[in-house]
């Protein structure tokens, strides 16, 4: 196995089952980013202490609480939206996979579109609680560790975006290859990543918030 | 392209390391930064010293007093140990496992710029005029208050390399999962590899918290958030509970792999199999599971109640069973071993007894009530630099000369060796064992000066002297380094110290750019050791000589770096910074330093980076050129 | 590199499709199990027992995405998991603490 040519030309026939840890580089790179999505884990639980410790803590009653707050149309919408895009993200790993690259490219386009309409949801529910409630990131402690928390999911999906659509640039002419099969693959695993914790976000910060 | 048979000039050199990815010289790297840090934060230690020397000294003033201990404290931890670990994992990992390089070579050399250019951050605040005054932990309480940037200095230095030990960390997982050689089981793995498995795991889940702590803060001072102000409904325990939940971890991270260095030289200079290899490899997990329940012992004062200060005690003293377990391992694999004293054997016989005492203070803090006493006094400087000097600098110093010629393909000088050592243990035992009595008789941390004729000037006087000796150590041993590299004698052996174990003794010093011609077949614990017991010469080999694919070098990592470093800039002066010597400047800056940063990731992702090949051939008549591998 | 016939392609084909059905399944079942946790807090159940519940199905959830969407079932996995189940244990450890002794 000398010399494996990763970005030669590939067909179903020699395309393998596993294309994603064909190589040491992708072995390598699934090692590391569950590594990093672990890392992650952490991190976001730390966000999670942190808002659940200052929850509701806010100087005088002039401010918003959580159950003035929160709006769960809005929320369910947004779960609705990101949990889809995690099952697109399924399909174009499902071609991926099948060596179909067309279907990756547009089943990981529907992801970025549909991660876009997220963004574009909590963007807007961001100024409305900053225009209709004055609840911002300085207004209160409580509002510092809420907008640190979802903001940081937010820079998350944005970051996501960014990598999902620089990928579907760079390989739009390259095509399907051993090279970037594990940038397919992680690029995936780190937007499921995004709605494991949305998970977390909408159960623990807005349900439970209006509980 | 090929970097073996390549002969550069000085400029060449120099980018050549500018560009590297090559594990052994990311490891030079890492020792050139490290060690110099570590001088930085010597000074200041002595500046320390010098003030405390005589009561009532006015050498240092009280503000830059507190600045020098800050600065002492984190650059010797985030700045100097950590990287000087990092230094040996690099060097040394890879070879034991019988890999190329590590499984993220580009990565590798981020993180090294990372922590290069956030330890520049943090110490141009010298320059600067504003330096950090809050102690290396850094309370919100104390440093929400502290006028100038000094913290932000801080904050962003610190974030900066924080960034670059978390990925250096992750690289560190992957490798020794994914890079080991055939028949390198789990349980065959040479314990410094096992040390740095699991003190890697602690960076993954310790960073983090420290991430998101520094973040909490660095947004409160610029950006106007609200976490550690009261009035606005803040909490200022969250960040000692955040900075604890790391900055316990992270001791560990910093002793975990000084015992698997010890773990190292004892069986070597012992010439015997190192006692309860699984018991051994069983206590590190054991540390670094407890590592992360006792974050609370640093505040037990706080008033966290009687259940939870009870709990963390307990949790706290289960720590001296697994450490224990070490202690006696070492103890054994010296017993009736035929012993060969050289200058890291006698680090590691210096090394028992002082650890031993670090930790036995260590359990009296545990105890909670009698922590109330000892709390913020000499007493707890005394422990805390009788673990980390007398684990972690000693560790430091003997792979420093155990791995030198493996490094840097010379011996430095045993005889100034001993010099470094004699100074430096005397001096460090003088500087830090009187100190449990100063505390004990009442004198506090981290004020600037004390009054004459309260029983402290004896003490505080043997205490600075001490320090002086420590300081002749490490000038012998600088000396000793420059002696070496100038005119010393070149290692012509695979194994120059004889008795090698590990397979990086089986490789020629310094080994050749791809390390294995052919991955070795490993066959036993101790695989060197194993072969040569079988009277063979070199390691048997898994694979047929073949061409060997190599990772490119680079000069992104640099720039992704220096991004970030500029972006660091601009977030200090942006208008709502709590100094109030923003401008929309500011703004520009981070916006522009962030592009640089996101631009070179964007570069390097979009280009396809296949490596080259060292082909066969070349490899073949490399023999006479030092690449002798198998 | 191995070549495939196209009888094998075919095997494959079929087996990558049965495994879409089931990624589709737990899609469905994720779905469902949003919907219940949005319902038990509209309903408006006590907090007694719907924080626990949420809690349940989004641990059931998270479990889902790992093991199916993410393809942590398929071999390989083992060192990784490993390392997230630490991770997870760390931060349910660091949940509790923020939750108990952040000293209000």
């Amino acid at each position: 196995m000398s010399h494996i040519d990763l970005t030669g030309k590939f067909t179903i026939h020699n395309w393998p089952e596993r294309p994603e840890i064909a190589t040491q580089e992708g072995r390598n790179k699934l090692v590391g980013l569950w590594l990093f999505l672990g890392g992650e884990t952490v991190l976001f639980a730390t966000l999670f202490a942190t808002y659940l410790a200052l929850k509701n803590r806010v100087p005088d009653s002039s401010h918003p609480l959580t159950q003035d707050l929160y709006s769960l149309p809005l929320v369910f919408v947004m779960t609705a939206v990101l949990l889809t895009s995690s099952l697109t993200s399924v399909y174009a790993i499902h071609h991926m996979r099948n060596f179909n690259f067309k279907g990756t490219q547009l089943w990981f386009a529907i992801t970025v579109l549909l991660g876009l309409t997220f963004l574009c949801l909590e963007i807007y529910e961001f100024y409305h609680y900053v225009t209709d409630y004055g609840h911002t990131f300085r207004s209160s402690a409580f509002g510092s560790a809420y907008y640190f928390l979802v903001g940081t999911h937010g820079a998350h999906v944005a970051f996501g975006l960014g990598w999902i659509t620089a990928l579907l640039i760079r390989n739009a002419k390259r095509g399907l290859n051993l090279y970037n099969a594990p940038k397919y693959y992680m690029a995936s695993l780190y937007w499921h990543f995004i709605d494991v914790v949305w998970v977390f976000i909408f159960s623990v910060v807005y349900l439970m918030g209006m509980v | 392209m090929n970097a073996v048979t390549a002969k550069k000039g000085f400029w060449g050199t120099v980018w050549e390391y500018l560009t590297t990815t090559d594990h052994k010289k990311i490891a030079h790297l890492y020792f050139i930064g490290g060690g110099f840090f570590f001088v930085l934060g010597g000074i200041e230690a002595l500046l320390i010293r010098i003030q405390l020397m005589k009561a009532e000294n006015d050498f240092l003033a009280a503000q830059t007093f507190n600045e020098m201990f800050t600065m002492h404290g984190t650059t010797m931890i985030f700045l100097a140990a950590t990287p000087l670990l990092f230094a040996f994992m690099n060097a040394v990992v890879p070879l034991q496992i019988g890999a190329r390089d590590v499984a993220f070579p580009f990565l590798n050399a981020l993180g090294f710029w990372l922590f290069f250019f956030g330890g520049i951050f943090l110490n141009l605040s010298w320059f600067f005029g504003q330096v950090p005054d809050a102690g290396w932990t850094s309370y919100a309480s104390l440093s929400m208050d502290s006028s100038g940037h000094g913290i932000d200095f801080y904050l962003i230095g610190l974030q900066i390399a924080g960034f670059g030990t978390l990925m250096s960390g992750i690289n560190f997982i992957a490798t020794i999962v994914t890079m080991r050689a055939p028949g390198m089981s789990f349980m065959r793995m040479p314990m410094f590899t096992w040390t740095t498995f699991v003190a890697s795991g602690l960076i993954l889940f310790a960073f983090p918290p420290l991430t998101i702590s520094i973040f909490l803060l660095m947004f409160d001072r610029l950006f106007g958030s609200q976490f550690f102000n009261v009035s606005m409904g803040g909490n200022t325990i969250i960040w000692e509970h955040l900075f604890w939940i790391f900055g316990h971890p992270e001791v560990y991270i910093l002793i975990l792999p000084a015992f698997g260095l010890f773990s190292e030289i004892i069986p070597t200079f012992s010439r015997k199999r190192l006692f309860g290899y699984s018991s051994m490899v069983f206590a590190t997990f054991l540390i670094g599971f407890l590592g992360f329940m006792v974050w609370a012992h640093h505040m037990f004062t706080v008033g966290l109640g009687n259940v939870a200060n009870a709990l963390f005690a307990v949790a706290t003293m289960a720590i001296a069973v697994p450490t224990g377990i070490k202690i006696f391992n070492w103890l054994f694999t010296m017993w009736g071993g035929s012993l060969k004293i050289t200058v890291p054997m006698l680090y590691a016989l210096g090394f028992i007894p002082s650890f031993v005492i670090g930790g036995v203070t260590g359990i009296m803090q545990a105890v909670a009530p009698l922590d109330y006493q000892l709390h913020d006094t000499y007493f707890i400087v005394a422990h805390f630099h009788y673990t980390i000097v007398g684990g972690v600098v000693f560790a430091l110093l003997a792979a420093t000369h155990f791995y030198w010629p493996k490094m840097f393909g010379r011996m430095l000088n045993e005889r100034l060796g001993y010099w470094t050592f004699v100074f430096f243990f005397v001096g460090f035992h003088m500087t830090f064992f009187i100190q449990h009595f100063l505390g004990l008789w009442g004198m506090p941390r981290r004020v600037y000066t004390f009054l004459g004729g309260q029983g402290l000037d004896l003490g505080n006087f043997i205490s600075s002297l001490g320090a002086f000796f420590m300081a002749i150590g490490a000038v012998i041993l600088v000396v000793n380094i420059v002696l070496t590299t100038v005119k010393g004698k070149k290692v012509t052996v695979n194994d120059p110290w004889g008795d090698g174990r590990t397979m990086d003794w089986a490789i020629s010093s310094p080994p050749p750019v791809y390390n294995f011609k052919q991955i070795p077949l490993v066959r036993d614990y101790d695989a060197w050791w194993y072969e040569k017991m079988k009277g063979n010469k070199e390691l048997p080999p898994s694979e047929p000589l073949q061409d060997i694919h190599m990772p490119n070098g680079s000069i992104i990592p640099i720039f992704i770096s220096l991004g970030l470093f500029i972006a660091g800039f601009g977030a200090m002066y942006v208008p709502s910074n709590i100094v109030g010597d923003g401008s929309p400047w500011g703004v520009v800056v981070l916006v522009l330093g962030l592009a640089l940063m996101f631009g070179s990731m964007l570069v390097r992702s979009l280009r396809d980076d296949l490596g080259y090949y060292i082909r066969k051939e070349e490899l073949e008549d490399d023999v006479e050129r030092g690449g002798k591998a198998i | 590199m191995e070549k495939y016939s196209q009888r094998e392609i075919e095997f494959r084909f079929k087996k990558s499709r049965e495994e879409m059905r089931s990624q589709f399944i737990s899609f469905g079942l994720m779905a469902f199990l949003t919907v219940i946790s949005f319902i038990a807090v509209g309903v408006g159940f006590p907090a007694q027992f719907v924080i626990p519940f949420l809690l349940l199905l989004a641990v059931i959830q998270v479990l889902f995405q790992f093991y199916y969407f993410m393809h942590a079932k398929e071999e390989g996995h083992g060192v990784v998991m490993g390392f997230m189940y630490s991770g997870l244990f760390t931060a349910v450890l660091m949940i509790i603490a923020f939750l108990t002794i952040i000293w209000w």
